[in-house]
């Protein structure tokens, strides 16, 4: 089935304007690629690699220097864009920023999750709706007359999620929305993040620097001094650990393992990024090999 | 941390008080204050005593806490009721200590002061700050105001920045105590020296707070940008406040409360207050 690309950009290019002391940074060079929508996308790169700027061309924040980007196919950097196309674009993809403090308006949690409702001008029977399905959905129903400022960091993006979710959008880019997180929230944020694919059919986009998060997607977006260094799949991303790492870039643990054991002659696969299906197969691979002997 | 914060803060309950509208809860609020102000003399202070001790039993919230809230403003107290006691003439003299006169109108005044002071701090505790949410506070405000939109005025506006200076008082308070205590850690010191050393202590503190502050607020309006916010036009609202039977009868009981004292300041004023 041929899905329609919910993003597509051709050839985006933009630098940080420099200033007496520094010449211009280009952020990002020529990247071009299609998110199709309902698809579950990484981008991974290390910190300077484009990935936040993309994020911020994506989001409207900024707008590239050249190259096309359209958004829900409409053309976002045709000149005669007016605001309310800009609107109606953001109507359908949200965002999930890095500090779960600075995108919380309101100081209580459900009427935080309203607020991009409110923004639309949708009923206030119909918001009353959407904002207690999105917080049972996210499940922080108990939590809704509660405020934000008592909550865990994971738990205040998953508040951020759920006006994401209220909004009914097709699209949600989380900008490194964990990286602020200990590991039990990120857990959290990921699990939301998958649930939000795989049962609502939502387009995640996850820009991210942990292998572990990314190697959870369909496919993985590898950036690397403004342009895209790979594209495919986690299995194929990850099969050359040495391209990776020359890049700056980390392979999944287990990856790496399996990368180490096959080296020291050991017959394993790489693609393997469950923790208990990596111990699985080493074990398989001891086994064989013992057998062999 | 949050005990430090008490005065104005809103407390978790489900009393009658807590359920009324937030407009309502303005208006009554300012009611009682002319209804404070209004009252002259030892009988309608006592009606008034009697309304506001009934008011916080309504509340469902300890007395002991609404006292608590009262003593950033101790200082003020204490000092209104010094002046009035050694300034103030009468025509019976009680003590005198040199220049010193002591009246007993004077003593009476003192307290009348006080016990208006007091009054004022706990009517608008129990109406607003302890019983509304900072956000239904704002958003009652809100819609009292919204007839001046007519005159170009950006009550929107200011009720954004309300809620958004409210969610983010306990987020910079937890910000300030970190970069205290990071400033500690490499030796600052907050808390021996002259007032002026003291004073130029905080500038490390209030420099990462300013910058930090102005970081959020550009992430923010990122943030909000994102979310579809295009200001006060076309917005609509999740909670709609309605003005219930209960509402009135509070606007009702407030009015006769008012009505009482002006009976009472007119029939038996007993000691009068002179200011």
């Amino acid at each position: 089935m041929q899905k329609n690309p919910i993003i597509k950009a051709e050839h985006l290019t933009f630098s940080y304007p420099g200033d007496s002391e520094s010449k211009p940074v280009r952020a990002l060079d020529d990247v071009s690629f299609e998110i199709e929508e309902g698809s579950f996308t990484a981008i991974l790169g290390h910190n300077g690699s484009g990935k936040s700027t993309l994020a911020k061309l994506l989001c409207m924040v900024n707008y590239p220097d050249s190259g096309k980007l359209f958004l829900c196919g409409k053309d976002l950097t045709d000149p005669d864009v007016t605001d309310e196309d800009i609107l109606a674009a953001r109507r359908d993809i949200g965002m999930v920023f890095q500090n779960p403090d600075n995108q919380i308006v309101a100081s209580i949690v459900e009427e935080d999750v309203a607020f991009g409702c409110e923004n639309l001008g949708i009923p206030s029977a119909e918001i009353r709706k959407r904002v207690d399905q999105a917080l049972e959905q996210v499940g922080m129903t108990k939590h809704a007359r509660s405020s934000p400022h008592n909550l865990s960091g994971g738990q205040k993006q998953r508040i951020a999620i759920a006006g994401v979710i209220a909004m009914k959008r097709k699209c949600v880019i989380f900008d490194e929305s964990t990286a602020m997180l200990d590991p039990l929230g990120r857990q959290d944020v990921m699990n939301t993040a998958m649930k939000l694919n795989r049962e609502d059919g939502i387009t995640v986009i996850l820009i991210t620097h942990y292998m572990s998060e990314a190697a959870l997607a369909d496919r993985i977006i590898v950036m690397d001094h403004g342009k895209i260094l790979r594209d495919g799949t986690p299995s194929e991303v990850f099969s050359d650990p040495e391209a990776m790492w020359d890049a700056g870039l980390d392979v999944p643990q287990t990856t790496e393992l399996l990368y180490k054991m096959r080296q020291a002659g050991l017959d394993v696969r790489l693609d393997l990024f469950d923790v208990n299906d990596c111990a699985a197969e080493i074990a398989r691979a001891i086994k064989r090999a013992r057998g062999g002997k | 941390m949050k005990a430090d914060i008490t005065f104005g803060q809103y407390c978790e309950g489900n009393s009658l008080i807590h359920r009324l509208d937030p407009r309502m809860k303005i208006v009554l609020s300012i009611l009682y204050i002319v209804a404070i102000f209004l009252a002259k003399g030892v009988t309608s202070f006592a009606l008034l005593i009697l309304s506001a001790v009934l008011l916080v039993g309504l509340t469902g919230l300890s007395p002991a806490m609404i006292l608590r809230g009262m003593r950033p403003l101790l200082f003020i107290i204490v000092f209104t009721a010094v002046i009035n006691i050694f300034w103030m003439t009468g025509d019976v003299l009680l003590v005198q200590l040199g220049p010193v006169k002591i009246y007993l109108e004077g003593i009476i005044n003192a307290i009348l002061i006080v016990v208006r002071i007091v009054l004022l701090i706990v009517a608008t505790s129990v109406f607003l700050t302890y019983t509304t949410t900072p956000l239904a506070l704002t958003d009652g405000l809100e819609q009292l105001l919204s007839p001046l939109k007519k005159l170009h005025v950006p009550v929107h506006e200011f009720s954004m920045m309300m809620t958004i200076a409210l969610r983010f008082i306990p987020t910079l308070i937890d910000e300030t105590q970190k970069i205290m205590n990071a400033q500690k850690a490499r030796g600052a010191d907050f808390s021996t020296g002259s007032l002026l050393q003291r004073a130029k202590a905080l500038i490390p503190i209030l420099i990462p707070l300013f910058i930090s502050a102005f970081r959020r607020a550009d992430e923010l309006a990122t943030a909000m940008e994102c979310r579809c916010y295009t200001g006060g036009e076309g917005r609509t609202r999740m909670n709609v406040l309605r003005s219930t039977a209960k509402d009135w009868l509070f606007l009702l009981a407030i009015l006769l409360l008012g009505t009482a004292i002006v009976l009472l300041n007119t029939y038996f004023p007993l000691y009068g207050l002179t200011l």
